[in-house]
């Protein structure tokens, strides 16, 4: 277990420039992404729902897969892909900061 | 079969679908399949490696951490795994299958809706729900606000998600294991119920987690088995697959596009609202983020997770349009041999008959013992959750005000676990037939406007207070529970009204909204002393939420 430490080093470590940093960059990134994701398939929704036409294009002439295809399994992989950015960059960058701000928080 | 997939659709897809189609009917005598003794083997076999699972689980299972969180010492591929095996329901298998092979490209989108939930739940609360909680997702949420009346609400939302999501499983179950096993619906809901008491109240987290592991591992297999199988018939070729699924799909060419199903927006809004943010609120899938050591595993077992539901996700639409074919033009599987009229066993056969038609009736056993294995699965992950919530928070917490030792919590959650078999088998027998479509629509309702709303703001909005949490919690829950009372899946199809007075079956897009609203003004107008107070604590878990610090380690052993 870790030590538990007092409300006052809580504290401290709040206002540190460490975990200023590691607040903004991670929060930024999170956001980001999120807006990403949701924008994508609600994207593709609106189309749906307005121009459902246009998905209906085949990806060339004489095919019968549609751009629609595509498009729909690319929500799924970029979502996934995505999760797969954040847990690079957390487990690297946001981890590397995390263990320095413990580092400097213990007594 | 039109009616049938439409029930299918207008449920949400991981809890079993296809209890409402497979319920809808009542399967007559003629219609049940043949003793299937391949199949009945291969279940057995499942059964026995389970039950040998939680033998070894029980002995390695002595602290409350191990009963509830596996001691933390699941690594994040494997709670991955375990993840992705209490999210896939029969109905991922079934369901999606079925509606691909009834609706096309609307199969697909459909699919895709529930897919955005993972990266969302990643990005917002896998971290820090690791870094606050303990054993269930009440710990966070009543960290700094009342314990008492926190852990209550908690408890309450889990709990009516958990025996809503329960109810549908049981009475799916009963009707999947009377149609593939030829076994009597009374008998197949008694022995999920008493397996799934097995499971949980003797192998705890530990037993739980590795059945979903060898499920998902499972379906999985089997998944890719059917798809390549699938695939080899067309030469590999998607582009052959799917012209030949035009040529012989009633609606041509409009199965590789948009069609109805997802034409109104405000309606597939609501549906999307609930499958993405009630996913962040389901209490069987929050609490499998207390069983990895740490937040970096949490993060991984999700990245995980979502490629293996995403894999099989994008698998079932090859495997729906492949039915298509194999399935949709083959008279043995149609009732009179009638092509085009209604399949045997009902709309959601599709991916059985499928794994007919290409593996014949050893791969048929082998889908049918996974889709069975699958419920069990399931079931088990909710009966731990549902556990959790009544030994950790309401008895441990609330009744005992946290005076209790360990073992007495372990010996609690047994008894509940005991307790909620007994129930889930008695309302599994009593909504034998019903058409549950509603439940589902109301246990995602309920996670997305109750549990959800209350355990993002505890986390993030340093404003919260435990009256505003309270109101808003409990006004997401009751506008989701009115809402769906008066939606066509309840109003019309099981009161009998002509028309209903809210037009959508999934009520998030309103009772999600309305519960943020009535936190945020309730919290905002509460000027009381416990209300400064609890703003004022908000910096210390905001800090330990962010770095992990004093975050509950993993059991050395």
């Amino acid at each position: 277990m870790e030590p538990q430490l007092s409300p006052a080093n809580l504290q401290h470590i709040r206002v540190s420039p460490k975990f200023r940093e590691l607040e903004v960059r991670r929060s930024r990134l999170v956001w980001a992404l999120c807006a990403i994701v949701l924008a994508a398939y609600y994207g593709l929704m609106i189309v749906v729902a307005f121009w459902p036409d246009a998905l209906h294009v085949p990806l060339s002439e004489g095919r019968v897969v549609t751009i629609g295809v595509p498009i729909g399994a690319a929500i799924i992989l970029l979502s996934w892909l995505l999760t797969g950015l954040y847990v690079y960059r957390a487990n690297t960058a946001f981890d590397a900061l995390n263990e320095q701000i413990l580092r400097e928080a213990r007594p | 079969m039109k009616r049938l997939v439409l029930a299918t659709a207008t449920s949400l897809l991981p809890a079993l679908t296809s209890a409402a189609a497979l319920a809808a009917p009542a399967v007559s005598a003629a219609e049940k399949q043949p003793l299937n003794v391949p199949a009945i083997a291969m279940f057995f076999v499942f059964v026995l490696a389970t039950l040998g699972i939680t033998w070894w689980a029980a002995r390695r299972t002595k602290t409350a951490n191990d009963f509830f969180a596996a001691g933390g010492g699941i690594s994040g591929f494997r709670n991955g795994l375990a993840i992705a095996g209490d999210y896939m329901s029969a109905a991922t298998l079934l369901g999606a299958c079925a509606l691909v092979y009834g609706r096309g490209y609307d199969g697909l989108l459909y699919v895709a809706g529930f897919f955005v939930g993972w990266p969302v739940l990643l990005f917002l609360m896998a971290e820090r729900l690791r870094n606050l909680g303990k054993y269930t997702f009440a710990d966070v949420i009543s960290e700094r606000l009342d314990r008492t009346k926190m852990r209550s609400f908690a408890a309450l939302g889990a709990l009516t998600v958990v025996f809503f999501y329960l109810i549908v499983q049981m009475v799916g179950a009963g009707e999947l294991v009377q149609l593939l096993f030829n076994v009597d619906y009374d008998y197949a809901v008694v022995a999920v119920g008493v397996l799934m008491m097995v499971y949980v109240a003797f192998g705890g987290m530990i037993a739980t987690t590795w059945v979903q592991i060898v499920k998902a591992v499972l379906l999985l297999l089997g998944g890719t088995l059917l798809g390549i199988l699938a695939l080899a018939e067309f030469g590999f070729s998607f582009e052959a697959l799917a012209a030949r699924a035009v040529a012989a799909h009633k609606s041509g060419i409009k199965i590789m596009g948009p069609g109805t199903l997802l034409a109104d927006p405000v309606s597939t809004l609501s549906l999307s609202l609930g499958a993405v943010f009630g996913l962040a609120g389901l209490p069987h899938i929050l609490m499998r983020f207390f069983t990895v050591p740490n937040a970096k595993e949490a993060r991984k077992s999700v990245f995980y997770a979502s490629g293996f539901i995403g894999y099989f996700f994008l698998l079932s639409f090859v495997l729906g349009l492949a039915a298509v074919v194999i399935v949709g033009t083959d008279p043995q599987f149609f009732q009179g041999g009638k092509v085009g009229g209604a399949l045997i066993g009902g709309g959601n056969m599709v991916a059985l008959h499928l794994a007919k038609a290409l593996g014949g009736n050893l791969l048929f056993g082998f889908l049918a013992a996974v889709a069975f294995a699958t419920i069990l699965a399931v079931v088990a992950g909710l009966a731990l959750a549902g556990a959790a919530a009544i030994s950790h928070d309401l008895y441990a917490n609330v009744l005992r005000k946290g005076r209790t030792s360990e073992k007495s919590e372990v010996r609690v959650s047994q008894i509940a676990t005991l307790g909620i078999g007994v129930i889930a088998i008695a309302l599994g027998l009593l909504f034998k037939g019903q058409n549950l479509a509603f439940l589902v629509a109301l246990a995602f309702g309920i996670a997305a406007s109750a549990n959800f709303p209350v355990l993002l703001l505890a986390m993030y909005w340093q404003g919260l207070t435990t009256r505003g949490a309270l109101w808003g919690g409990l006004a997401g829950l009751s506008c989701a529970v009115v809402l769906v009372i008066l939606s066509p899946a309840v109003w019309k199809a099981v009161l009998g009204n002509p028309a209903a007075i809210f037009p959508y079956d999934h009520p998030a897009l309103i009772s999600m909204p309305l519960a943020f609203l009535v936190a945020y003004v309730v919290s905002k107008l509460d000027t009381s002393a416990k209300a400064a107070s609890e703003r004022a604590a908000f910096g210390d878990q905001y800090v330990r939420g962010q770095i992990g610090l004093g975050a509950v380690a993993a059991a050395k052993h």
